[in-house]
């Protein structure tokens, strides 16, 4: 569960969020909006990349804001990128222990940990040791959200994982960001533009405009809100 | 399924080391071994010498390698770092009776305290800014070092007399007095920041640093503390420079602060550049560029000057064309021309009947 209470982020003299106030309860869930609604700066202030001007953010009863960046991804925030950053000249099973390695398990539970990661995404096909620059866009995407779901992630962070995969690709994706709650007790929260994925992924969706929250509840009746649908989806 | 996952795991892979890595590992010690005994052997003294400068500087190289190739952090100041680690030996090679090994490795130590203490602010710059920050200190250095001078036997905490009609040289090891076995010393100091290099590199560093250079964001949300890793990297550069510098002061036996001109810092960036900065060789190569080819051309007679020249044409190419460097393009072109040269040579003659 995530509460956050009039979070507001300026840059210089733009406003990106603006006393924003949301709740998260479990499972996945869609954050949607049109361009620049803050949707990714949302994310940046979880992972502590950037510092809200006012606000608080508690997940599961833990003031977020107070953890330095690298501390909250071991703590178990952990995020995918809009532009996809697995370590290209790491392997598959490197980039996904990296996170991992700093847990205080021992080296066997780790090592299994890792290799449930990747299977868990589908990409048992792979070899663990493969280049990522080897693999295609589709399997660095998923070296990524293997990469936020091993270990205990507490909350997963989805920034538009399916942006320029293929259909078959990004089914497939939606088959595993579906999976993540169960997997792995996270909440997870999905942004992205393909209304099929948000539909598909979660129960409940809230829809970011200008920086304050618009509409939230639960998805087929948010798609179908007048103000969501002036603001971001157009008229049907 | 697991099973095969398992075993292609490259931590038990590099616990049983593959093949082409065995026989690259092979292919290095017999090439060490080779200098160590046979290569004095070869040359003549003045070569002899020259290859102690190579050794020397293929650990400056090594470090500034680390720095750019594996972190991303461009530092244009490592000659004033040398020369910190230079000043630190020579004050306790004359002030202490300590065994040199261990005067090595407090000025290794020395010269990482002080790395560190110009990384803690210069590390929150990157890229252009950091370089000039870095510039600007080893113009500092030398401005300070063409004041009080390195030491020369003489008393007090910078230990310059400078009446001395009569200046004793720097003491080696005495087990490495003479040039070949200091060049032989010198080498295996070498070959151990290598080694040390190589352990980093294949280890957790390494993997933080690789996620650093390629994208800070995604280190810091993989939980890597980039700040620290970066210092890190800051601080090993600093040790194996300032280790290089104990060295080099007992391979001259002479140290004057107009040795260390601060835009020699610049043509090491650019040597380490054209050697490679993605592989260990590559420091090799780029000291071999920066210390063997001025002496082959002062041997012929020939300036060394024009190599300015021929380094900045050798950075243009590095950075148009071969981004990882002679190290890397080297056995690829030979590789390509030994193919061209097969099918030159199974391809029948013509006018020959099949």
């Amino acid at each position: 569960m995530i509460e956050v209470t009039g979070l507001t982020v300026r840059y210089g003299g733009v406003t990106s969020l603006d006393d924003m106030n949301l709740t998260f309860e479990q499972g996945t869930c869609g954050l949607i909006g049109p361009n620049g609604a803050g949707k990714t700066t949302f994310f940046n202030v979880l992972s502590g990349f950037v510092r809200p001007a006012a606000g608080t953010v508690r997940a599961f009863g833990v003031d977020l804001l107070s953890m330095a960046h690298f501390r909250r991804a071991r703590w178990g925030v952990r995020r995918t990128f809009q532009t996809e950053q697995a370590i290209e000249e790491l392997s598959v099973f490197d980039n996904v222990a990296m996170v991992h390695e700093h847990s205080k398990l021992g080296a066997a539970t780790r090592r299994k940990d890792v290799l449930d990661a990747i299977e868990f995404t589908g990409l048992g096909a792979v070899a663990p040791d493969a280049k990522v620059r080897t693999l295609t866009a589709g399997q660095r995407r998923l070296v990524e959200v293997a990469r936020a779901v091993v270990g205990r992630p507490r909350l997963v962070l989805l920034d538009e994982p399916a942006a320029g995969l293929p259909d078959e690709e990004s089914s497939r994706l939606a088959d595993v960001i579906r999976g993540i709650p169960e997997h792995t007790g996270a909440l997870t929260i999905l942004v992205d533009h393909d209304m099929s994925l948000v539909s598909a992924c979660c129960a409940t969706t809230a829809v970011l405009d200008f920086g304050a929250l618009i509409a939230s509840g639960p998805t087929a009746a948010v798609l179908r809100d007048d103000a969501v649908i002036r603001a971001y989806l157009g008229v049907a | 399924m697991r099973d095969t996952l398992i075993r292609a795991d490259p931590r038990n892979a590099s616990r049983n080391a593959s093949r082409p890595q065995l026989i690259r590992m092979a292919i290095t010690a017999i090439l060490v071994l080779f200098v160590l005994f046979a290569l004095p052997q070869l040359l003549s003294l003045y070569y002899i010498d020259t290859m102690t400068q190579v050794a020397v500087y293929s650990m400056v190289t090594l470090a500034l390698g680390v720095l750019v190739g594996r972190v991303g952090l461009v530092s244009l100041g490592q000659v004033a770092v040398l020369a910190i680690g230079a000043w630190v030996a020579a004050r306790l090679l004359f002030a202490t009776t300590q065994p040199y090994p261990l005067v090595l490795l407090e000025a290794g130590l020395i010269t990482m305290a002080a790395g560190v203490l110009i990384g803690l602010p210069a590390l929150r710059l990157r890229g252009l800014y950091l370089a000039l920050i870095t510039l600007m200190f080893a113009g500092a250095i030398t401005v300070v070092l063409a004041t009080v001078n390195f030491p020369n036997g003489g008393h007090g905490f910078t230990g310059y007399n400078g009446s001395l009609v009569h200046i004793p040289p720097i003491r080696r090891p005495s087990i490495a007095s003479g040039d070949p076995a200091y060049f032989r010393y010198s080498v295996i100091v070498a070959t151990l920041m290598f080694l040390l290099v190589f352990a980093h590199i294949k280890t957790r560093p390494g993997r933080a640093w690789a996620a650093i250079r390629q994208s800070e964001p995604a280190a810091l949300a993989a939980g890597i503390n980039t700040w620290l890793y970066k210092l890190w990297a800051f601080a090993l550069a600093s040790f194996i420079t300032g280790v290089a510098g104990g060295v080099l002061a007992g391979a001259v036996h002479y140290l004057y602060s107009i040795g260390f001109p601060t835009q020699d810092s610049i043509t090491l960036l650019a040597v380490t550049l054209m050697g490679g900065v993605y592989s260990m060789w590559g420091a090799v190569v780029a000291a071999l560029l920066y210390q063997f080819l001025p002496a082959l051309l002062n041997n012929w007679g020939v300036s060394a000057d024009w190599l300015i020249i021929l380094f900045g044409l050798g950075v243009l190419q590095v950075l148009t064309t071969a981004p990882a460097g002679l190290a890397d393009q080297v056995p690829k072109d030979l590789a390509r021309l030994g193919r061209l040269l097969r099918r030159r040579l199974r391809k029948p003659a013509p006018g020959s009947t099949e």
